[in-house]
C-alpha cells in the first residue's frame, strides 16, 4: 500500500510538473494510456488474491480518478493561459478609425415638401402635380390674370418660342395645377401641389426656378375661418413652436377673394433671427378664397362651391425654418452644403412620428 | 407709395397715434414698408442765432462764433466756411449725440479757445450728405425753436405698398378713406368749388379716333390760364414733394405732382407759347417721334395714345409730356390737361417705350373716371393761389367712361364666404364710408359702387370690402379635418416612387442635389440636344438657355465644381423632370445619379477604388428592385445612348423597347469636353416608365415554404467566346431544371492564361434545392450533364478541363 501512496504522488507532481498542453498530454499517456503505468498496474491485479485484488483495485481506481481531474484541470489552466496569450497577441489600437461608409443626404428642398404634404396630408389633402412647361390659359387667363393685367408684369415669365397667342410659358407658379386637377375631376378637392417654378429673376433673394407648394380646398361651405385654421395650424406644425402667432393681412391676387397674406411672428435680438412670439413678423405666404371667375373658368358652379388656396415658397420656408441664408445656394450642389444642410435619410416626416427627429 | 402723417391729417380728422395709423394701415391692406421719423435722434438740436463769428486767433480756416441758444449764449468754434454773423443754424448743445459722426459732443478746446456745442451740416444731422457749409435757417426762424419743427421734419413719412388693384389708394386722400372706413378717424370734405372762367379757351380739345380706339381716351378736359407766373413753389409745397422723394420743378410743375399724389389725379400743363393751334386726343401715326420731358425720344407706333395739337405729338397720353410744351420759368399763358386714359392701353404704350412715371402708374390701376372737372377745378385753384392768372371757362370732349354699376350682396355671404358674422348696420356703414352707396330689398343689400373702386366686380370683392376693414384678425378661425376619420394616403404611386427612389438612393450613400431644369444649348447638345420647341426665349443667360433634355449634365457639372473645391470623388443624385418637348406628355420625371473618380477614401484598412460600370449598374438596379419593379426579369442590354463609354454601359430592359434605365461609365469624349476628370459613372431610371403595382387585394405575403432538406452546390467553369454574355450562360444554366435550380451566380471570370485570346474563362456556382428526397449522386450528375449541355447549346461554350 505504501507503493501505492509513493506512486500517487509520484503521479502528481508529474501532473504539476507539465508546462505545456503537449508534456501534459504526454503524461496523460504514459500514465493512463493503454499503456500507461496505472493501466499495467490494472492489468496486474488479476494475479492477486481475491481481498488483495479488491482492495489494490479500489485504491488503483481512486488515484486512478485523482490523476484524470488533476489532469483535466492542469489542462484547463494551460489552455485558459495559452487563449490569454493568444489575445494579448490579437490587441488592436481601437482607436483606429473605421471602415468609412457614408449615408447619403437629402436635400432640404424635398424634405421640407414632405414635412409640409406630412402636416397637410393628415388634414386630409393629397398631393397632385402638373407640368413645368404650361401653356398661357393654365397659367394666367384661367387664374383671372388677362393678358394685359398688371399682375401679369410682375410674374417676370420665361416664354417658350411660338406666337404669343399660343406660345407656352414656364410656369411662374403652382398653381395652374389647380386648373388642370378642377378641369379633370369633381369637387370637392383638396389637393396640395409642391413643385419647380420659374420666373425670370436672378439676384440675391431670386432665382430663376424656385419651388413652391399650393393648397386648394373646395366645397360647398369652406369659408375664410376655415383658411386661418387651416393655416394657423400648418404654420404652428410646421415651424414646431404651439404659440406661434400668425397675422392674415389683406392683399391682392387676381386669383382668390377676398385674399390674404399670412405673417408668422417672429423674435429678432443680438443679430440673431428666431421664429416665434416675438414683437416682429415675417411675411410667408399668400392665400385666400378662390375668385368666383377661377371657379367659372374651369366649369365649376361657382354659386354653389367655394373653398380656399394658399402658396408659398418652399426654398424660403427651409430657410427660415432651418437658418439657410442665401437662396442661391439651394441649387449650387456644393457638396459641403448639402451634408451641412441635407436630412437623413431616416427622418422621414410624419405627424405621428414626428415632422423632425 | 410715400406720404407724410400731416399730410394724411389733411384728410383724416384723427387723434390716432403714428403707430395705430400704422397697424391699420397694414391690417386694412394697405402694407407698411418703412416708416421714417425723420426727427428721431434730432430733438435735442435748437435754432442757434449767430450774433457775432470771428476769426480764431490761432487757426486761419476756423472761426470762433457766439451763438444765441434762446436760453443762453454760448461761445464755440466752427470751421464752415458759411459761418458768419447774423445768420441762423442748428445747434447742438453740449451733451447731445451726432447721428452723421456718431459722436457725442463734449465741450473741447481748439487750438486754445473753448467750444461749447456745434453748428450742423446735413450731413451731420444725417439728413444727406450735404457737408459743404453749416445748415442756414430761416432767417424769420424763432431762435431757441427745435430745428425739427423749423425743418419740418417732424412729420414722420410713412412707406406702403399698393396692390394693383388698388389705385384709388395712390392719392393720399385715398388712403384717408381706407383708414376712415376702419375707425381711424373721420375723412374730411374736399372743399374746393368750381372756379369761374372768365372767358372762352381759345384752345379747343377735340377726340379723333375711330371707333375702334376710342376707348384710348374717353374724357378730356382742359383749360386754359393766361398771365402766370411760374417760380418756385412755396415752402409747404416744396417740403411735402421733398418729403416724399420728388425734387420740386417749379410751380406749375409741382401743383400737377401734388394732384397726382394727393388725390390720385395725374394732370398736364402745356406752355401755350409752345403749342400750335387746337389740341386733340388721338392716336400716334407710325413715324412720329416725341421728345419726352425726360430727354429721351421716342419712336411712336398706332397703338399708342397721344396728345396734339395742330401740327405734332406734344405728350405721351397718360405717360409723360414732352419736352417742348413742357412749363419754364417764363410760361405766360399754359392749357391744363385733364384727361381719361385707358389702362390696358396706357399700360402697353408705358411697357413698349419702357417709360415709367407716375401718370403711367396710375393711370395702368385706373384712375377716377369721375373726377376730371372737379380735379380740374382744384389744379386752377391751385395755380391761381400759386402763380396767380385768369382762367378761362373748362371746354369738355367726350364723356366718362361707363362706371355706375350696382352689385346684390347678400348679408349672409359676410359669414359664409367671409367667416365672420358682422352686424348688418355695420356691413353698411363700412360700405359707406368706403363710399359705397347701400339700398336694397328683401335682406338683399342692392350696392352701387363708387367711380374709384374699378376693382369690385363681384359680390366676393364687397365681402372682401366687409372683411376687410372689419379686421381679418376678428374672423374666427376653424379646424379643417379629413372628410373620413383617418386621412388617406396624400402621395400617388408615382410620387411616392419619386421619394422612395430619393430615399433609396441616399441611403447608398449618395446626396441629393436640386439642380436648374435648364443648362446650356451647348451641355444640352452632348446629351441628346434641347428641342426647338423648349429653347427659352428670354433665357438668364447663355448657361441656362434650355430646358434639359437629360439630368446628367447638370449634375457633371456640379461634381466638376466640387472637383474645383477639393472634393473629387462625388455621388449625387437628383430626382427631377426632363424635357424632351413643350407637351405636357414631354416631361418625365427621371432618377438620375453620377459617383465621379472613385469609391471609399484612403483608409488603413481598404483603399479606394475607381468607380466603374457595375456602381452605376448596382446603383440602378437597387431603386429598381426598391420600386418593385419585376428585376428578375430584366435584361441588361449594351444599348447605352451616346454620351455613355461604347464599351462600358447598358441599358435595364424588359425586352429591346422596354428599357427602364440607363447606366454606365459616361463617354471619356464628353468628360474631356466639360474639363471633367474620369472615371464618371451614371444612371438614368425611367421612374415613371415602371410597370405599376399590381392593385393587390390583401397585403399578405405570399405563403413562406422553408424546404426541410439541404441544398446543394455544384461548380462549373465554361470556356466560351469573349462576347458572350454571362447573362446568357447565367439563363442556360437556369433553364436546366426550373425547379430544382434556385440560383446561379458568377464567381469567376478569367481570360488569357492559357485560354485562346478570343476566349474566356466564366465559372458559376449553381444551387439546386431538393424538395422530396435527398438527391443521388446519379441524379446530381444528370442535372450537371443537363446544364453543360443547356450551356454549350445556347453559348457554344465548353466544360473547362
Amino acid at each position: 500500500m505504501e507503493n501505492l501512496q509513493n506512486l500517487k504522488s509520484e503521479l502528481m507532481n508529474a501532473v504539476g510538473a507539465a508546462q505545456d498542453l503537449a508534456a501534459l498530454e504526454d503524461f496523460r499517456i504514459s500514465a493512463l494510456g493503454k499503456k500507461g503505468r496505472i493501466t499495467a498496474m490494472m492489468k496486474g491485479l488479476g494475479a492477486m488474491d481475491p481481498d488483495q485484488r479488491r482492495a489494490t483495485g479500489q485504491a488503483l481506481n481512486l488515484i486512478k480518478d485523482e490523476v484524470a481531474a488533476a489532469i483535466e484541470a492542469s489542462k484547463r489552466a494551460l489552455e485558459d493561459a495559452a487563449l490569454d496569450a493568444q489575445l494579448a497577441e490579437q490587441r488592436v489600437d481601437i482607436s483606429l478609425p473605421v471602415r468609412p461608409e457614408q449615408d447619403g443626404r437629402i436635400h432640404p428642398i424635398s424634405q421640407t415638401i414632405d414635412e409640409m404634404v406630412a402636416i397637410l396630408g393628415e388634414m386630409g389633402m393629397t398631393v397632385a402635380e402638373g407640368p413645368n412647361i404650361e401653356d398661357d390659359w393654365h397659367n394666367f387667363t384661367a387664374l383671372n390674370i388677362p393678358l394685359d393685367h398688371p399682375a401679369r408684369q410682375e410674374h417676370d415669365t420665361f416664354y417658350l418660342p411660338g406666337d404669343v397667342a399660343d406660345r407656352k410659358v414656364l410656369r411662374t407658379h403652382t398653381s395652374p395645377v389647380q386648373i388642370r386637377t378642377m378641369m379633370n375631376s369633381e369637387p370637392p378637392f383638396r389637393i396640395i401641389v409642391p413643385g419647380r417654378t420659374y420666373r425670370c429673376d436672378y439676384d440675391a433673394t431670386h432665382s430663376p426656378m424656385f419651388h413652391q407648394i399650393e393648397g386648394l380646398w373646395i366645397d360647398e361651405k369652406t369659408h375664410m375661418g376655415h383658411l386661418k385654421g387651416c393655416i394657423i395650424e400648418f404654420c404652428r406644425a410646421l415651424f414646431g413652436v404651439d404659440d406661434l402667432p400668425v397675422r392674415f393681412r389683406p392683399s391682392y391676387f387676381p386669383f382668390t377673394e377676398p385674399s390674404a397674406e399670412v405673417d408668422i411672428g417672429c423674435i429678432r435680438e443680438d443679430g440673431q433671427f428666431r421664429i416665434g412670439r416675438g414683437d416682429d413678423w415675417m411675411e410667408i405666404l399668400g392665400c385666400g378664397m378662390v375668385n368666383p371667375a377661377v371657379l367659372e373658368n374651369c366649369g365649376i358652379d361657382s354659386t354653389k362651391y367655394q373653398g380656399f388656396a394658399f402658396g408659398m415658397g418652399v426654398e424660403r420656408m427651409a430657410m427660415l425654418k432651418y437658418g439657410i441664408p442665401d437662396l442661391r445656394t439651394f441649387y449650387e450642389s456644393d457638396l459641403r452644403w448639402l451634408r451641412h444642410y441635407g436630412f437623413s435619410t431616416l427622418d422621414v416626416p410624419s405627424m405621428v412620428g414626428g415632422l423632425n427627429r | 407709395m410715400k406720404f407724410t402723417i400731416g399730410w394724411l391729417k389733411e384728410h383724416l380728422d384723427t387723434q390716432a397715434t403714428l403707430d395705430q395709423i400704422v397697424e391699420k394701415l397694414t391690417m386694412v391692406g394697405l402694407e407698411v414698408e418703412k416708416v421714417s421719423d425723420r426727427a428721431k435722434g434730432l430733438e435735442s438740436f435748437v435754432v442757434g442765432h449767430v450774433i457775432a463769428a470771428r476769426q480764431h486767433p490761432n487757426a486761419d480756416r476756423l472761426r470762433v462764433c457766439e451763438v444765441d441758444t434762446g436760453t443762453e449764449n454760448v461761445e464755440l468754434v466752427c470751421g464752415a466756411p458759411n459761418a458768419r454773423t447774423g445768420m441762423k443754424g442748428a445747434f447742438a448743445p453740449g451733451g447731445s449725440y451726432i447721428p452723421g459722426t456718431d459722436i457725442t459732443l463734449k465741450p473741447t478746446e481748439i487750438r486754445g479757445v473753448m467750444s461749447n456745442g456745434m453748428l450742423l451740416s446735413e450731413r451731420e444731422m444725417g439728413l444727406s450728405d450735404e457737408h459743404d457749409g453749416i445748415i442756414e435757417l430761416d432767417a424769420n426762424a424763432k431762435t431757441g425753436d427745435r430745428v425739427v419743427d423749423v425743418m419740418g421734419l417732424n412729420d414722420p413719412i410713412i412707406e406702403i405698398a399698393i396692390t394693383p388693384n388698388r389705385g384709388d389708394c395712390l392719392g393720399v386722400r385715398g388712403i384717408a378713406r381706407d383708414l376712415a372706413a376702419a375707425g381711424i378717424g373721420s375723412l374730411k370734405p374736399l372743399t374746393n368749388g368750381p372756379v369761374p372762367g372768365t372767358f372762352k379757351s381759345p384752345i379747343e380739345v377735340h377726340l379723333n379716333f375711330e371707333e375702334e380706339t376710342k376707348s384710348a381716351c374717353s374724357q378730356f378736359v382742359g383749360r386754359y390760364i393766361r398771365g402766370v407766373q411760374n417760380g418756385g413753389s412755396p415752402k409747404w409745397l416744396k417740403d411735402k414733394l421733398i418729403a416724399i422723394g420728388l425734387r420740386p420743378i417749379s410751380a406749375l410743375v409741382d401743383i400737377t405732382n401734388l394732384l397726382t399724389m394727393d388725390l390720385g389725379r395725374p394732370l398736364h400743363v402745356f406752355d401755350v407759347a409752345a403749342l400750335d393751334g387746337h389740341v386733340q386726343a388721338r392716336m400716334a401715326k407710325s413715324g412720329e417721334k416725341l421728345l419726352a420731358l425726360n430727354g429721351k425720344e421716342y419712336d411712336l407706333d398706332a397703338d399708342m395714345c397721344v396728345i396734339a395739337d395742330d401740327r405734332t405729338v406734344e405728350a405721351l397720353g397718360g405717360i409723360m409730356g414732352g419736352e417742348a410744351s413742357g412749363c419754364t420759368e417764363t410760361t405766360t399763358d399754359v392749357f391744363v390737361e385733364c384727361a381719361y386714359f385707358d389702362p390696358i392701353r396706357t399700360a402697353t404704350t408705358g411697357r413698349k417705350l419702357q417709360i415709367i412715371s407716375d401718370a403711367r402708374f396710375r393711370f395702368e390701376r385706373g384712375v377716377d373716371p369721375a373726377f376730371l372737372e372737379t380735379g380740374m377745378e382744384i389744379a386752377t385753384r391751385l395755380i391761381l393761389d400759386l402763380c396767380g392768372g385768369e382762367p378761362s371757362e373748362v371746354v369738355v370732349a367726350g364723356a366718362e367712361p361707363q362706371w355706375r354699376r350696382e352689385i346684390t350682396l347678400r348679408p349672409e355671404r359676410v359669414q359664409t364666404l367671409g367667416g365672420v358674422d358682422i352686424a348688418l348696420e355695420e356691413i353698411e356703414r363700412i360700405l359707406m364710408v368706403l363710399g359705397f352707396t347701400v339700398g336694397g330689398d328683401n335682406g338683399h343689400l342692392k350696392v352701387s359702387i363708387p367711380s374709384w373702386r374699378s376693382d369690385i366686380v363681384g359680390e366676393a370683392c364687397l365681402v372682401e370690402e366687409v372683411v376687410r376693414i372689419y379686421g381679418f384678425d376678428k374672423i374666427p378661425p376653424v379646424p379643417v379635418r379629413p372628410d373620413t376619420a383617418l386621412p388617406q394616403d396624400a402621395l400617388l404611386a408615382d410620387q411616392k416612387r419619386h421619394s422612395q427612389a430619393r430615399r433609396l438612393l441616399a441611403k447608398r450613400g449618395m446626396v441629393e442635389a436640386v439642380t436648374y431644369s435648364f443648362l446650356s444649348d451647348a451641355d444640352a447638345e452632348m446629351f441628346g440636344g434641347a428641342a426647338d420647341s423648349v429653347k427659352l426665349v428670354n433665357p438668364i443667360s447663355s448657361d441656362l438657355a434650355v430646358m434639359r433634355p437629360n439630368l446628367l449634365p447638370n449634375l457633371l457639372n456640379a461634381a466638376n465644381r466640387n472637383a474645383a473645391r477639393g472634393l473629387d470623388a462625388a455621388a449625387i443624385f437628383e430626382v427631377g423632370p426632363q424635357f424632351k418637348g413643350d407637351q405636357p406628355d414631354d416631361q418625365i420625371i427621371v432618377a438620375c445619379g453620377i459617383r465621379s473618380r472613385r469609391i471609399g477614401a484612403k483608409h488603413w484598412g481598404q483603399g479606394p477604388r475607381p468607380v466603374d460600370v457595375f456602381d452605376a449598374k448596382a446603383d440602378a438596379l437597387a431603386v429598381l428592385e426598391d420600386l418593385a419593379a419585376p428585376v428578375d426579369k430584366l435584361q441588361a442590354l449594351a444599348v447605352a445612348p451616346a454620351w455613355y463609354h461604347p464599351g462600358r454601359s447598358g441599358a435595364l430592359c424588359l425586352g429591346p423597347k422596354n428599357q427602364l434605365a440607363f447606366f454606365g461609365e459616361i463617354h471619356p469624349a464628353i468628360l474631356r469636353r466639360m474639363d471633367i476628370k474620369g472615371p464618371v459613372a451614371g444612371f438614368e431610371i425611367f421612374v415613371d416608365g415602371l410597370p405599376r403595382p399590381k392593385n393587390k387585394k390583401s397585403a399578405a405575403k405570399p405563403h413562406l415554404e422553408l424546404p426541410q432538406l439541404h441544398t446543394v452546390e455544384r461548380d462549373f467553369a465554361f470556356v466560351v467566346g469573349q462576347d458572350v454574355a454571362a447573362s446568357a450562360i447565367v439563363g442556360a444554366a437556369l433553364g436546366a431544371d426550373k425547379s430544382l435550380i434556385t440560383d446561379v451566380s458568377v464567381f469567376d471570370v478569367f481570360a488569357g492564361g492559357n485560354l485562346d485570346a478570343d476566349k474566356k474563362s466564366v465559372a458559376i456556382a449553381v444551387t439546386l434545392q431538393p424538395r422530396d428526397q435527398t438527391l443521388t449522386d446519379a441524379e446530381i450528375d444528370a442535372i450537371a450533364g443537363k446544364i453543360v449541355a443547356n450551356v454549350a447549346k445556347s453559348t457554344g461554350g465548353t466544360l473547362r478541363e
